[in-house]
């Protein structure tokens, strides 16, 4: 396996901690407002993600990071190509860092709704947005032959790409939903049962549809061959199951059942771009592709090493956070947002 | 509007106000983790009723810090493509390191550190703050490594084809003579501003009537300790910071004294009104010697002037104009350099204040320590003004010009540009309103209201 394959892992493998963990935080958020109206109700749903919110976030900054030290012709035209949508998602992202921090700090009832209203929607909006990117990155993007995607926000707003980001803003709001299932006690814990139960539905129909639609859009199906393999089947059978779990109170299968669907629905995007990093739908050749996207093989090495040793680090020291504030929040916690 | 413009300016106003958190965040987390320290060593309440304070004004500030900072990461990419893609084998591999060294520890054990409180025993409660604290410094540090290749490239070579510069030695990048002389100003630069706060805020309380006195004075005592020591480190580091642009960007300096021709011994402009297209004097109030001795701690040694440092350049990379904005650079390093003598006496002041255990202040003393909590600030930014203005028109100094760093139109539209830029400034503006409302609300509440 050459540097630039382990590299299109890793970053998917960034990618998938990013939709799994923020996954959940977005979702709890988007619920905040229809969760309750009582304040400090809403405070303990917001504590519930708490300590975790801030370290899934980097998640993505440090995809981001990685993508620029890896493959920076990647980030270059990425970045620069969905220019206005990554706007919107830097103000929501802005919008949802300081309102978790601001919000319990000043005691007016307009202003923590503000607040609340700013987690809803700086959450909704990234959930959607990368679903959209995602269907984009593998629908393909006008990019010329000196790697620039000239097409503006009118080439990445189609229907299929839309479609994505609801189905994903659906898959991440279940996510977070089932999450509170397993963070909550008494009226909190129902009222999330009955919006996981609610969200089940439309979201499992939605992916149907957009893998379906994905066979007319994508070459996806094409290069995966006549059989997908087990992967993107596991995918959308773990998403089915679901309701069978929730409707046994058994949340904590629910999680792993939605965690899987999220993690094998991402891997089969990037066994369907592999080699490819964009698809260039004016020429195929223009796409982009781990190879002529890459650093240097010595650049690509310093971050193989650093990145070898990193990531088992932050797995342990994230997951031994997870393990400190594993108890579920209630009624009478000490809530600190 | 020319894109250049546009980008350029989103990206000043987007760092500037970026770093407005930044040398705070630094400061204030490592002042907060020495107070839980002294809690857990002494167990003394009022330690921990400090650490709470301070440690919610740190938060208040964190969080802008943060969001603000996931803009200038993407920002490269967005406006910034053609740089990207040039350097990205150098630039982005500290970049990347900063976010899974850094940021992870950071954003991790904020969240252990905010709400472990009472589910952690108090060691390592105060464990999870100096962690938060190393996590600000190597993000200073891996974020330095990029800046100064930009400001002095070593460890590189060009591609074949000559499209991009690829990293050939990591070592070189990260020992760089250039980023020994940022980091450690940048760091003090973050210890002076946190200390100049603490100041500023401990002196309020102690001019009113509170029962928190005891607890205030203590944390007089440790900001006008801190300041002061930042305050001599700061001047430390930027001196021989100057020394060493001395040998990597000669026009910086030369742009930052007005100095049209070279002198020798070279003279140290204390008032200079300047024709910057005529590159002469209009007025001009001079210490003799002066800069050569700051450059060379002698009386004697030649100083490069701005016309001959243009044939040189012009010579060497062809012809263009190298002069960067001389009225900027003059008078970016003259606030400074001000704003940092000033420091210098305020800390003085306060730690005589401190060493006489004199915690009484008139009126005219305490308006003069509360505000001289901007001076850090005045400094951090015409600090950063200087060296990035300094260095134009390089975006990497002598291998890619600011020009050609840029999106192209075809990518980024002049109207797209004009309106992030619209929207970050108005997004900023009510950001920094509801920041200074909640520091200052949660700043004169007092020790009670903090926990």
């Amino acid at each position: 396996m050459d540097l630039q394959t382990l590299w299109f892992i890793i970053i998917a493998f960034l990618f998938i901690n990013f939709f799994v963990l923020e996954g959940f935080d977005f979702g709890v958020g988007i619920l905040l407002p229809f969760m309750s109206r009582d304040d400090r109700e809403r405070r303990t749903v917001i504590n519930t993600i708490g300590p975790f919110w801030d370290g899934n976030e980097m998640w993505l900054i440090s995809t981001a990071g990685a993508m620029f030290a890896v493959f920076p012709k990647w980030y270059a035209t990425l970045f620069s190509g969905f220019y206005l949508p990554l706007l919107l998602m830097l103000v929501a992202l802005i919008f949802r860092g300081v309102a978790f921090e601001f919000r319990s700090k000043h005691d007016n009832p307009v202003w923590r709704n503000f607040w609340d209203w700013s987690i809803f929607g700086g959450s909704a909006v990234p959930a959607m947005l990368w679903g959209f990117a995602i269907a984009n990155f593998i629908r393909g993007v006008p990019i010329d032959a000196s790697m620039n995607s000239t097409g503006g926000l009118l080439n990445l707003l189609n229907p299929y790409a839309l479609l994505c980001g609801i189905t994903s803003l659906l898959i991440f709001s279940l996510h977070g939903a089932i999450f509170l299932t397993l963070k909550t006690t008494g009226n909190l814990h129902e009222k999330a049962m009955s919006f996981s139960k609610k969200l089940w539905a439309p979201a499992t129909i939605l992916c149907v549809i957009f893998m379906a639609y994905t066979v007319t859009e994508t070459d996806l199906y094409r290069r995966l061959g006549i059989n997908p393999g087990i992967v993107p089947v596991f995918s959308v059978l773990a998403l089915v199951s679901v309701i069978f779990m929730l409707q046994k109170k058994a949340s904590g299968w629910a999680f792993t059942m939605t965690t899987i669907a999220i993690a094998f629905s991402t891997i089969t995007i990037f066994m369907g771009l592999y080699p490819r990093l964009l698809v260039s739908s004016l020429n195929p050749a223009w796409s982009l592709t781990i190879y002529n996207s890459s650093s240097s093989d010595y650049s690509l090495g310093i971050m193989s090493i650093v990145a070898l040793i990193c990531i088992p680090l932050i797995l342990i020291y994230q997951g031994w956070s997870y393990w400190v504030f594993r108890q579920r929040v209630t009624s009478d916690s000490e809530l600190e947002y | 509007m020319d894109i250049l413009f546009l980008a350029r300016s989103q990206f000043a106003f987007t760092s500037i106000f970026h770093f407005f958190f930044i040398p705070l965040t630094l400061g204030l987390s490592i002042f907060t983790a020495i107070l839980e320290t002294a809690y857990v060593k002494t167990g003394k309440e009022k330690y921990k009723h400090l650490t709470k304070f301070w440690g919610t004004l740190f938060l208040i500030n964190f969080a802008v810090g943060v969001v603000t900072g996931i803009v200038m990461e993407f920002q490269l990419g967005m406006n910034w493509s053609a740089y990207s893609r040039f350097v990205g084998d150098i630039v982005g591999v500290p970049l990347a390191i900063e976010t899974l060294i850094a940021f992870f520890i950071e954003s991790t054990f904020i969240g252990v550190w905010v709400f472990g409180w009472n589910k952690l025993p108090k060691a390592l409660h105060a464990a999870s703050i100096w962690i938060v604290a190393l996590g600000s410094t190597f993000s200073a540090f891996w974020i330095l490594v990029a800046n100064s290749f930009m400001q002095s490239p070593v460890g590189y070579k060009m591609a074949a084809n000559g499209s991009q510069a690829e990293l050939v030695d990591f070592f070189a990048l990260i020992f760089n003579p250039s980023l020994w002389k940022q980091f450690p100003h940048v760091l003090a630069g973050g210890v002076v501003t946190a200390g100049f706060l603490v100041i500023a805020i401990s002196s309020w309380h102690l001019r009113r009537e509170t029962n928190e006195r005891n607890a205030f004075e203590t944390s007089l005592k440790f900001g006008a300790i801190y300041a002061f020591i930042g305050t001599i480190l700061v001047l430390l580091a930027g001196h021989a910071q100057m020394q060493n642009l001395l040998t990597t960007q000669p026009m910086k300096v030369a742009a930052a004294e007005a100095l049209w021709e070279s002198e020798n011994p070279a003279s140290f402009s204390l008032f200079t009104i300047g024709d910057e297209k005529g590159l002469k004097d209009v007025f001009s109030l001079r210490v003799p010697g002066m800069l050569s001795f700051l450059a060379y701690n002698a009386f004697e040694g030649e100083v490069k002037g701005i016309k001959n440092l243009q044939k040189e350049y012009a010579a060497q990379y062809g012809p263009g104009n190298y002069i960067p904005s001389i009225v900027t650079a003059y008078w970016s390093f003259r606030f400074m350099v001000g704003a940092g003598t000033l420091m210098l006496l305020v800390s003085l002041f306060a730690l005589y204040k401190v060493i006489k255990d004199n915690y009484t202040f008139s009126p005219l003393t305490g308006a003069l320590l509360f505000w001289s909590l901007l001076l850090p600030w005045i400094a951090n930014s015409s600090g950063w003004i200087l060296s990035e203005m300094g260095r134009q028109p390089w975006i990497v100094f002598g291998l890619l010009k600011t020009e050609n760093g840029v999106t192209p139109a075809s990518v980024v539209s002049s109207g797209e540009l004009m309106f992030s830029l619209a929207v970050f400034m108005v997004i900023y503006a009510a950001l920094a309103a509801t920041d200074l409302f909640l520091l200052k609300k949660y700043a004169s509440a007092g020790i009670d209201k903090a926990e």
